[in-house]
């Protein structure tokens, strides 16, 4: 059943991810530090992304975790200069030794697409309904570099092998509504490949998609990875996907960083309120018919007012009056693992 | 248990495809020979992928459309054939709550003019009375009535429309509501608090709920038996906690392997193992058993002869020639442990 042959001659192979450094910043492919993203509207400032700082070594997935409005996709937007003209970003995004925050639009894009490749949620959407699969492939592939037309379509051909769309050579001429949502997003990360990106941002890709289908594509990605020695930005809702891909996760809200550790040791030791109540209300399947899920109150904050104290407070079951005037540093608070609590689950001594 | 409230029987609905010159260019079996039934104060959990005919038979249940063949009766009435207004005064008993609030409430409308509709459709009460019940109802969903009450659906969030959306199922004292994908496109915390509302109205109504979902999880959750649906057909049947303990059908256990664990160190069984290839067209489904094109499990007679949904343990049906597990003593099961078992059918 896995025959898969096709990696060898596939779009060349990079030297796989830099040893099993951990979460070490040191020689991370990309490094975001207190990256800052505003928006202005009718007078009053949204901040959408209020201080991130996380980096991705090389050849591993991190998991940007958070509920719609928590700036994760603004964030990941951010690095590769596709906000509108209305953002206003500050900070700093170094891609290998490139800063990314104010570059030029004609210098961006020769890194987005090329050596970041980034991967949506709807592909539908994303495809052009009125071109042919192959050539959509074939457009990317000519973008990134100067070949013949024959090789340009041998290369497709194989890339299409590579992300495991069936009777990849018969497909070639097919158009995008004549494929499944599964193979439509086969298809835009054959197109996201085609450049041999060092790092692909992967923003709810599997969401749309049915369950069989997501873990299929997860599967397919974890694989090319490893295979192609990719970084990998994994962005979604779900704190279970990144529970099964992830090698480190983020945890987000309302715009900042408020849990970050190697995705076992945060599972194991899961410190900031937030992320409990994320894990909280996951369905499990150990849980018998009619268990209560233990829902937390609330919405998230509206980011277009100052906020004060910590983000989360109105919300917190563990809240105090210092969470209330004082939002607590998000720092490194046992090895490799950040959080930004005053009152951490676990840790809690008696006073 | 109790006396049935919903009974369906043979369902069948089927959609014709035509080509641009109008002549009838296929057949879609959207769902297939479907039989089911539902007690007082039951919820029935019914899992499939998109395509699966989920959605296409919980509307063939309400007549919207009516089903091609087969019966659908509540409390003994059967609504296939019914007369207009008769059909009406049924309905009243069943009421729906979809996946997505802003595209099932009218945006210009206010939340309690949303939830007053169903009472002066049906005539209920004077206005002063229906007021008064608006007013219970968006407080029973966890609304102020006084700060949401005047509001549209765009001013409120996701989960506070869904709330308004419950709260007009609501109205009329339905005894079953059908529930499509209710929380999928909630947050993961709102979507816990819709769940709990969900729950909490179940047993302080008695409501019995059909819970159409994806997520195979999110159904265990809410429900006391669970039906799962692959291309029209249902494949299994069963009481929520055997039919996770211990799933008959491939593809119950190819759903299953594809949840993502929120356990980093639990071992996952790759999915690739348990299913494969893409979901054959409706218009023209597989000889056979309907999922043998995917199945591991696959072998010549699954191609030939159609397998009956059959009872396997207690209230546990499935509907396969080599169930996993095989704990009765059928004799041409193989004695596989589940697997990457892969018997080239086709």
């Amino acid at each position: 059943m896995s025959t898969n042959g096709v990696g060898a001659s596939g779009p060349g192979e990079l030297p796989a991810g830099g040893g099993e450094a951990g979460l070490s910043t040191d020689g991370a492919l990309l490094e975001v530090t207190d990256l800052r993203v505003d928006f202005r509207q009718h007078g009053s400032v949204v901040r959408a992304v209020d201080g991130l700082s996380y980096a991705v070594p090389r050849g591993r997935t991190v998991g940007l975790i958070g509920e719609s409005g928590c700036g994760k996709t603004v964030s990941s937007r951010a690095i590769i200069g596709l906000l509108p003209e209305t953002a206003r970003v500050t900070g700093s995004v170094r891609f290998e030794d490139q800063e990314l925050i104010g570059l030029r639009e004609r210098r961006m894009r020769a890194v987005r697409g090329k050596q970041i490749a980034m991967v949506f949620q709807d592909p539908a959407r994303s495809l052009n309904p009125t071109l042919r699969i192959g050539n959509q492939i074939t457009e990317a592939i000519h973008l990134h570099a100067d070949v013949s037309k024959a090789t340009a379509h041998d290369r497709a051909v194989e890339l299409m092998e590579l992300v495991r769309l069936p009777a990849a050579a018969e497909r070639f001429r097919q158009y995008p509504h004549q494929l499944s949502g599964g193979m439509r997003q086969r298809v835009m990360i054959a197109i996201a490949l085609a450049s041999q990106p060092k790092l692909l941002i992967a923003d709810e890709a599997t969401t749309a998609l049915d369950v069989t289908t997501q873990a299929q594509i997860m599967e397919l990605l974890r694989d090319l990875q490893q295979r192609l020695g990719m970084a990998l930005i994994m962005i979604s809702h779900d704190l279970g996907l990144a529970a099964s891909f992830a090698d480190e996760v983020l945890v987000m809200y309302a715009g900042r960083g408020v849990e970050r550790a190697p995705t076992r040791k945060l599972f194991e030791h899961v410190r900031m309120p937030y992320t409990r109540a994320l894990l909280d209300a996951i369905p499990r399947l150990e849980n018998p018919p009619h268990s209560p899920l233990t829902a937390v109150p609330g919405q998230p904050p509206d980011l277009g007012r100052e906020q004060v104290g910590c983000p989360f407070s109105p919300r917190c079951p563990s809240v105090t009056d210092k969470c209330r005037e004082h939002a607590p540093p998000f720092e490194e608070q046992e090895p490799d693992h950040r959080w930004a609590c005053w009152h951490p689950c676990g840790l809690e001594r008696t006073s | 248990m109790s006396e049935p409230l919903l009974e369906v029987e043979h369902l069948v609905q089927e959609f014709t495809v035509r080509d641009r010159g109008g002549a009838k260019a296929g057949t879609v079996h959207a769902v297939s020979d479907v039989s089911l039934e539902l007690a007082t104060g039951e919820t029935l959990g019914l899992v499939g992928e998109t395509g699966s005919g989920k959605s296409t038979l919980a509307r063939a249940i309400l007549q919207a459309p009516p089903p091609k063949s087969g019966s659908v009766r509540l409390r003994g009435v059967e609504l296939v054939g019914l007369k207009r207004q008769k059909l009406f005064e049924a309905r009243r008993q069943v009421q729906m709550v979809f996946q997505d609030p802003f595209g099932s409430l009218d945006p210009k409308w206010r939340a309690r003019e949303l939830v007053e509709e169903p009472l002066v459709a049906f005539k209920v009460g004077t206005r002063a009375e229906r007021h008064k019940r608006v007013d219970e109802l968006l407080d029973l969903v966890g609304l102020d009535p006084t700060r949401f009450g005047g509001r549209r659906p765009r001013e409120l969030s996701g989960g506070q429309a869904q709330r308004v959306a419950i709260a007009r199922a609501l109205a009329l004292d339905p005894a079953l509501i059908i529930c499509d994908e209710p929380v999928s496109s909630l947050d993961v915390l709102i979507r816990a608090q819709v769940l709990g509302l969900l729950e909490r109205l179940r047993t302080e109504l008695g409501l019995a709920y059909l819970f159409i979902a994806h997520d195979l999880a999110l159904v265990k959750q809410v429900s006391d038996r669970v039906a799962v649906m692959y291309l029209g057909k249902l494949v299994e049947v069963g009481p929520a906690e055997s039919l996770y303990r211990e799933p008959l059908h491939p593809y119950t256990v190819a759903l299953l392997a594809s949840i993502p664990s929120p356990d980093p160190s639990a071992s996952r069984r790759p999915v690739a193992d348990t299913i494969r290839g893409e979901l054959p067209s409706p218009i023209d489904p597989p000889s056979g058993c309907r999922f043998r094109t995917r199945c591991p499990r696959a072998q010549d007679i699954c191609a030939t002869e159609e397998p009956p949904l059959r009872r396997l343990g207690d209230g546990h049906l499935a509907a396969c020639h080599f169930p996993v597990g095989a704990q009765e003593s059928n004799q041409t099961a193989p004695a596989l442990a589940g697997g990457a078992h892969d018997a080239a059918t086709d």
